[in-house]
């Protein structure tokens, strides 16, 4: 019981500090005096309180965790966060059943983008601000964020945040201390934010809603202040900053981080996932244009350029925004925009999904297999740029695979038994797995998880966190060998 | 000349061999005393035991008088810091290391005067890598000789029943190939030389030398025998130090694969190579050969450091069907064994890089020396200086200059940039070259009976016999009163 008092201790020290984020909304409700003042002062109050209570009466367990201890503390942060998140929402919207609520704070917290909220434009913005910053700060990574700013987790941090971090490779360490990694980290990722918002304001939006929206392009999480996303400002310029952020959202945060210090594009070039996101991107936003026009959805060419490719990326970056109701488009292109959603984005990305740099390795796993039916005696190493991946690798991701793969059908499975037609109960899976927010049909982008049941919305949330974590983590929890001492 | 050799080994010990013929003064250090002992019993050398870059092991081997240190130890550390000793202590003028590991190779200027003070850093691995990488170029040629750095090539090929040339006297030549200037520098039929005169017949299964413009190689090879079709797919046996390397130039332009027994050591080389294929096994295995498609390949190089692992993969290989084998052979014994066997050519290390070494040792300004034919030939390029009163060549016509019997010039290379040969001067004046551009007015010209020899024309002899070079040498020195 020591252990799990320990982990409670740190998580304790967390949520005090979740906290004092609410700090910056409740300062735009008292400025803008949008009525939901209240809700966050309350909040603030229950989550710092609740911090505090966890922290001092744990205080005697207090040491240096261990590994197993690391898994433990980072699926905590993961669910009970959610809750502290959840209340300003809960206090200012009455009507929301805690549910609901609990499944709107998962889907920022793991940039997802899923809402169960409608009338957005009605919201205090306080709210809707809110719910930007909880995408911006799960988007890097709340591990990744506190070993950041505090000297908490002390040499454990290191194992949590490769529990966190996305990626099969996570042992390149940019920095000789993890610490000055994280700050790196979070320093481009808040630099590369402040410019997306004067892009924003530059193209046209509010000050509110371009820091709004920065958050959520940035973090790859999909909130809009708008019901109508990105088609309450039908604007291309808008649009064209959006897709030049979320692009850049994909890629490793890690490769921006070597550019940044060395002052030059160069790893960019050695980044072995770019290459293939910008070449399937393009190919796939020129080739869906293409259909597009070919079908007569669109009868001008270049009008199906700007929404195949603001709707591609958008989706295949996990973001989830949309200027049009995709899903009256041909099956064939929402459903290719799924399919890339699964993999698109980098590791160490904000992005969610299987990550390039797997796809990457299966490939070559796939290449090997077959030159290895030819030529018996030969010896190919499956390799990436110049680096060679060891077959530890390698197998993880095959079981990482399997595991995605699992996790779709028994979630698919899970919400059809309870009542959701196929391709609602499919791309819903798909699109809390991948951490992406709309799917099709019932959650389509026009709709939103609203008309899902109780047991429904907790399947998807727990999907979400099991996409944001990269399943091990969380599994690791719910085995015996686990709690074994 | 007094010279110290560090180290031992393969290179070590045949530089020492062909020096000690030419009267020099030659000590040996090695750790190794039985290497040493082994030495001793066969050539007239001293030796000394212990480490070569320990100053006070050089003291005993006389640095303080040496005129020339050749650090070729199997560790470049050594190598590098003996020849920084040498500079330091004992201010030897003349330093040569080898230099295996590209990792210094890449970074000349480590070895400048202010650094390891090595004069000249050879490569042998490199010198075969570019020897065998020209057969592949070159597939009808048995060896590809550059002098001048690339300008002009001696080629040896055989001649074939049935080529343009055979049956035919030499003076024919040029009604074969009007457009192109060569020149035949030496005739070998049945391991006997003969000196080419204009009637002269060719003979097939002759090995014949001639010497062009680089450019014009191909031409001329496409007059004296029918065109191999040009090499796509290279099989490699043995992924050693040069095998990898081989693999390394070759892998842009052919498709190559190479067979390595060991183990970890083919994961190495997979994971180092890109786009070739690296399989594990033995190369004579017949059955590996067999389902990699031996009969499909043009070239098949064994390249391992076992000489009879070598000799049988490639007979085996040339049964099976390649198309062309090169065996790599250490042991003299066995390279005189295999000549004129089925294997079409047998390369022996120590005979392809000596020449590199020889060029420094010699007297007078030699720019190039490649051994041939064991080392019983030779091929030079001398520079020749003085004027028409103080030189015994400048100024002269060709067929007036007295060359002992059985040495022929074959080309003239005019208006090369002169270098006093030291690592940094020539890496100056490479950088000058790429530059400007251009050669300037380099001007390769293949030696007639009336071509007149300038002022510091580089002049490429080929000598049949080893005995001569003294004589050639002494007829290129300046005379005193020229000082």
């Amino acid at each position: 019981m020591s252990r799990l008092f320990a982990v409670v201790n740190v998580l304790g020290q967390m949520v005090l500090v979740f906290g004092l984020t609410m700090l910056i909304p409740l300062g735009l409700a008292l400025w803008g005096n949008d009525g939901a003042r209240f809700a966050f002062e309350e909040s603030i109050l229950i989550t710092m309180g609740c911090g505090l209570l966890m922290w001092l009466a744990t205080r005697r367990y207090k040491r240096e965790l261990q590994t197993r201890d690391g898994f433990l503390l980072v699926v905590l942060i993961w669910s009970v966060l959610p809750v502290f998140a959840m209340l300003p929402l809960l206090f200012c919207l009455p009507e929301l059943n805690p549910s609901m609520a609990y499944f709107e704070a998962v889907s920022g917290l793991t940039a997802t983008g899923g809402t169960v909220l409608s009338g957005l434009d009605a919201l205090p913005p306080s709210i809707n601000l809110w719910r930007g910053e909880i995408v911006w700060l799960g988007g890097m990574g709340l591990i990744v964020l506190v070993v950041a700013i505090l000297p908490l987790l002390g040499v454990g941090g290191r194992q949590m945040l490769n529990a966190e971090i996305p990626g099969p490779m996570k042992e390149n360490k940019l920095t000789p201390r993890i610490a000055e990694t994280a700050k790196g980290l979070w320093s481009i990722y808040a630099s590369l934010t402040l410019v997306c918002v004067i892009a924003y304001k530059w193209a046209g939006m509010d000050w509110f809603d371009a820091v709004m929206h920065a958050f959520t392009t940035l973090g790859l999480g999909g909130f809009s202040s708008h019901d109508a996303s990105y088609g309450y400002w039908d604007s291309p310029l808008i649009e064209s900053v959006a897709i030049v952020f979320m692009l850049i959202a994909g890629v490793n945060f890690a490769t921006h981080f070597l550019a940044w210090r060395a002052k030059s594009l160069t790893s960019y070039r050695y980044d072995s996932e770019i290459g293939w996101y910008v070449v399937i991107m393009l190919i796939s936003c020129i080739g869906l244009a293409f259909y597009l026009w070919f079908v007569d959805v669109y009868t001008d060419p270049l009008t199906a350029l700007r929404y195949a490719a603001f709707n591609v990326i958008s989706i295949a970056t996990t973001t989830g925004y949309s200027n049009t109701d995709y899903s009256l488009w041909p099956i064939f292109v929402p459903l290719w925009m799924l399919f890339l959603s699964g993999f698109c984005t980098s590791s160490g990305s904000t992005g969610g999904g299987i990550k390039m740099i797997r796809i990457r390795i299966l490939y070559q796993q796939v290449y090997r297999e077959i030159i290895t039916i030819m030529h018996p005696n030969a010896i190919i190493p499956a390799k990436l740029g110049r680096n060679v991946i060891a077959n530890r690798v390698i197998l993880a991701v095959l079981v990482f695979l399997f595991v995605y793969a699992a996790s779709i059908v028994s979630m698919t499975l899970t919400l059809t038994l309870s009542g959701l037609d196929v391709i609602t109960a499919f791309s819903a899976a798909v699109a809390c797995i991948n951490n992406l927010g709309p799917g099709l049909g019932n959650v389509g982008p026009a709709n939103t998880y609203a008309s899902f049941t109780d047991f429904q919305i907790w399947v998807c949330s727990f999907a979400m966190l099991l996409g944001r974590l990269e399943f091990f983590t969380l599994l690791a929890i719910f085995t015996p060998a686990f709690w074994r001492k | 000349m007094k010279i110290i050799i560090l180290g031992a080994g393969q290179v070590g010990s045949t530089v020492a061999e062909s020096l000690v013929s030419e009267a020099n003064d030659i000590t040996m250090v090695d750790v190794d005393p039985k290497r040493l002992a082994l030495l001793q019993d066969r050539l007239d050398l001293r030796t000394v035991v212990g480490n070569a870059s320990y100053p006070s092991v050089l003291v005993d081997a006389g640095a303080h008088d040496a005129d020339m240190v050749l650090a070729v130890t199997e560790h470049d550390e050594t190598n590098l810091v003996a020849c920084k000793l040498a500079a330091t202590l004992f201010n030897t003028p003349t330093k040569i290391a080898r230099i295996r590991s590209t990792e210094y190779l890449i970074h000349p200027e480590i070895f400048s005067t202010q650094n390891f003070c090595v004069d000249f850093a050879i490569s042998p691995e490199q010198i075969l890598t570019e020897y065998i990488e020209k057969l592949i170029e070159f597939p009808e040629a048995l060896q590809v000789l550059d002098f001048a750095a690339g300008r002009v090539s001696l080629v040896a090929v055989r001649a074939l029943e049935g080529g343009a040339l055979v049956g035919q006297q030499l003076q024919e030549l040029r009604k074969h190939v009007p457009n192109v200037d060569t020149r035949v520098a030496a005739i070998f039929r049945k391991e006997r030389s003969l000196i080419p005169e204009g009637d002269t017949v060719i003979e097939a299964e002759d090995e014949v030398f001639f010497i062009a413009a680089a450019e014009d190689i191909r031409t001329v090879m496409r007059e004296l025998r029918s065109m191999d079709k040009p090499v796509k797919h290279v099989m490699i046996a043995g992924g050693g130090k040069i095998g990898k390397r081989l693999a390394e130039t070759l892998e842009k332009d052919y498709q190559v694969k190479i067979i390595e027994r060991n183990y970890q050591a083919s994961e190495r080389l997979a994971a180092e190579l890109n786009s070739v294929l690296v399989l594990h096994g033995d190369a004579t295995d017949e059955t590996l050969l067999e389902s990699e498609n031996i009969a499909e390949m043009d070239m098949f190089c064994a390249l391992t450091n076992d000489d009879e692992n070598n000799i049988m993969s490639a007979l085996l290989a040339k049964r099976m069907g390649a198309h062309k084998v090169i065996a790599l052979i250490n042991r003299s014994a066995y390279v005189d064994l295999v000549q004129g066997s089925r294997i079409d050519i047998a390369i022996s290390p120590a005979q392809v890089t000596i020449g590199s070494l020889l060029a420094y040792v010699r007297h007078g300004d030699v720019a190039a020396v490649h051994s041939l034919r064991r080392g019983a030939a030779e091929a030079l390029e001398l520079v020749a200086h003085g004027d028409a009163k103080s030189s015994n060549v400048v100024g002269r016509k060709i067929e007036d200059i007295k060359l002992p019997k059985g040495a022929t010039i074959g080309a003239i290379v005019r208006g090369l940039p002169k270098s006093e040969g030291t690592l940094d001067e020539n890496l100056i004046a490479e950088q000058e070259r790429v530059l400007h551009g251009s050669d300037g007015d380099v001007q390769v010209i293949i030696a007639h009976h009336d071509t007149v020899i300038e002022q510091e024309d580089h002049v490429i002899l080929f000598v049949i016999n080893r005995k001569m070079i003294r004589e050639v040498e002494k007829l290129f020195q300046v005379n005193v009163g020229f000082l």
